[in-house]
């Protein structure tokens, strides 16, 4: 009787003679705390969002912090994505030449990998790295904060910290992310021409003539308004999870982790709604 | 630094000179979920009192004071801050106020990325605005060398010793002027020496900047050096209220268990 399970202590009588009707309580007694916690986290969300967009707006923007993000965003994630991009462009040519060989189309190839890179692969892939790299980073920096009480004293030296941390990530995040999708993209055509002289003879000129004649104004809109989603995504989920980390070291790394994890899926999702919506026009 | 030891002295406020009330508590409930922390609180800080909150782990100590500059909500009763009832305040009120109050904090709190100069410069630089380099740099220089540090400015926190940190934290309070001052168990996790050099920069803070103090601690020590009031917190209710003599006279055997 001491570990009674809470359908048990709501109805005592029915423990005795009805078993069924225990199960079906205690099964909606653990939905309804299932649904509570994610109605707590809807709230959770919709009050932050509404607090970074009354910050955002408001007076006093933290320029120079921006600007300091934007470096730590922007800058020092160069590295990654001129590797990762230039791989990109790579790899792609390499996997297709042969297939495009086979249907006659091998001329075909810059445009189609300019096309593929700029549209899709390009934000996407750029932007997952981002995520695992800025989104885990801001997760894990406001997370320490939070559990080393730097942001409290923020809070106790008359500095808004939703302003002066949460803010100017998001932005860096949405200034940063797309110029670094473009980089990328350029740096992956760059690749994609070095892949194309592994087994033949093209020129740089003729490979971005060539490369750019197949791509419209129409590809690179859409692949730029998604980016800056992107960019949004990782600044917001990052700062959410590391804003709301517990108080334990071991927050810390789950913020991170499950900003990285839960920035990556809604990079997905935007991704297949900005396609569905592209395809509309 | 043994003659430095030797020279803590009492904190030189004195209470019963004090007329003005710079925080006043009435009827204090603060609730986490099912569990009430804190239960009807009610207490007075006097003008250049250094008043210390004793109590267990988990007494509610650390609570009370965060819900004094409002980094916790309470759920019942008032807070007045220099005759400002806190539960009133909008944003802005809030911010004015908090600058006259510095928060030492038990980790320390100092912004990892930043480093001492920059930590020491950051409230100043929000607060007090239109400040020329140089003025800022002289106080950063002062409040240094009034907690007793030199040669750390650009250090990173992270280079630092537990006491250097608490000592910085100290420092970046110090920088906007504040009147009141509310520590955070800050001796825990420091060796007796070092224990006995922040008790004694207390004392020293308070004679110097004429502030009005909290204390929170569980280590005698400290209270011994810096109270010239103790309030004993237990299970989110005062215990006992009163000089450091009656403490020390007590029969009861809760109050013993500290000061034996």
């Amino acid at each position: 009787m001491k570990n009674r399970s809470p359908a048990m202590k709501v109805i005592p009588r029915l423990m005795v003679t009805r078993e069924p009707y225990i199960k079906l309580a205690e099964r909606t007694i653990a939905k309804t705390k299932v649904l509570n916690q994610f109605l707590t986290t809807a709230a959770e969300v919709f009050l932050f969002i509404i607090r970074v967009i009354r910050n955002t707006f408001s007076s006093g923007f933290e320029f120079k912090e921006f600007l300091h993000q934007c470096f730590k965003i922007g800058y020092k994630t160069l590295p990654l994505i001129s590797i990762t991009g230039t791989i990109m462009g790579l790899v792609l040519t390499i996997q297709s030449r042969p297939v495009l060989i086979d249907f006659g189309a091998v001329s075909l190839l810059p445009g189609m990998v300019a096309v593929s890179l700029i549209r899709e692969m390009g934000p996407v892939i750029t932007a997952l790295i981002c995520a695992g790299k800025i989104g885990s980073g801001i997760g894990a920096e406001l997370g320490s904060m939070k559990v080393t009480e730097q942001i409290d004293a923020m809070e106790v030296s008359s500095t808004n910290p939703i302003k002066f941390l949460v803010v100017t990530r998001i932005l860096a995040s949405v200034l940063m992310i797309p110029v670094l999708i473009l980089y990328a993209d350029t740096l992956g055509i760059f690749g994609s021409w070095a892949g194309a002289n592994i087994k033949g003879d093209v020129s740089l000129v003729l490979f971005f003539s060539q490369a750019f004649s197949h791509v419209e104004f129409i590809d690179f809109l859409p692949a730029v308004v998604k980016s800056v989603f992107f960019g949004a995504v990782i600044g917001f989920v990052g700062c959410y999870k590391g804003y709301h980390a517990g108080r334990g070291t071991e927050s810390v790394g789950l913020a991170a982790n499950s900003a990285v994890v839960l920035s990556s899926l809604l990079i997905i999702i935007v991704d297949m709604i900005a396609v569905q919506l592209t395809d509309m026009l | 630094m043994i003659e430095r030891q030797k020279e803590i002295v009492k904190a030189p406020g004195n209470p019963e000179n004090g007329i003005e009330t710079v925080i006043q508590i009435t009827s204090l409930k603060k609730t986490f979920g099912n569990q009430e922390v804190l239960k009807n609180v009610s207490l007075e800080l006097k003008d250049k009192e250094n008043l210390v909150i004793l109590g267990k782990s988990g007494s509610g100590k650390s609570v009370l004071i965060k819900c004094i500059v409002k980094l916790l909500d309470f759920d019942g009763g008032s807070i007045k801050v220099l005759q400002q009832d806190m539960s009133h305040l909008n944003m802005e009120e809030l911010y004015t106020i908090r600058q006259k109050i510095g928060f030492l904090f038990q980790s320390g709190a100092l912004y990892d990325s930043m480093t001492v100069r920059e930590n020491l410069e950051f409230p100043l630089r929000r607060v007090k605005k239109g400040l020329t380099e140089k003025e800022i740099e002289d106080r950063v220089a002062e409040v240094l060398t009034n907690v007793g540090l030199k040669d750390v400015l650009n250090k990173m926190p992270s280079e630092l010793s537990g006491g250097m940190k608490k000592r910085i934290s100290l420092a970046r309070t110090l920088m906007v002027n504040p009147m009141i001052m509310l520590y955070d168990e800050p001796t825990t996790g420091l060796d007796p020496v070092t224990s006995a050099e922040i008790s004694l920069l207390i004392n020293e803070v308070q004679a110097r900047y004429k502030t009005s103090s909290i204390i929170i601690t569980h280590d005698i020590k400290c209270a011994r050096s810096t109270a010239n009031r103790i309030i004993m917190l237990k299970d989110g209710e005062i215990f006992k209220n009163g000089k450091l003599e009656e403490f020390e006279n007590s029969d009861d055997p809760f109050v013993k268990s500290f000061f034996v």
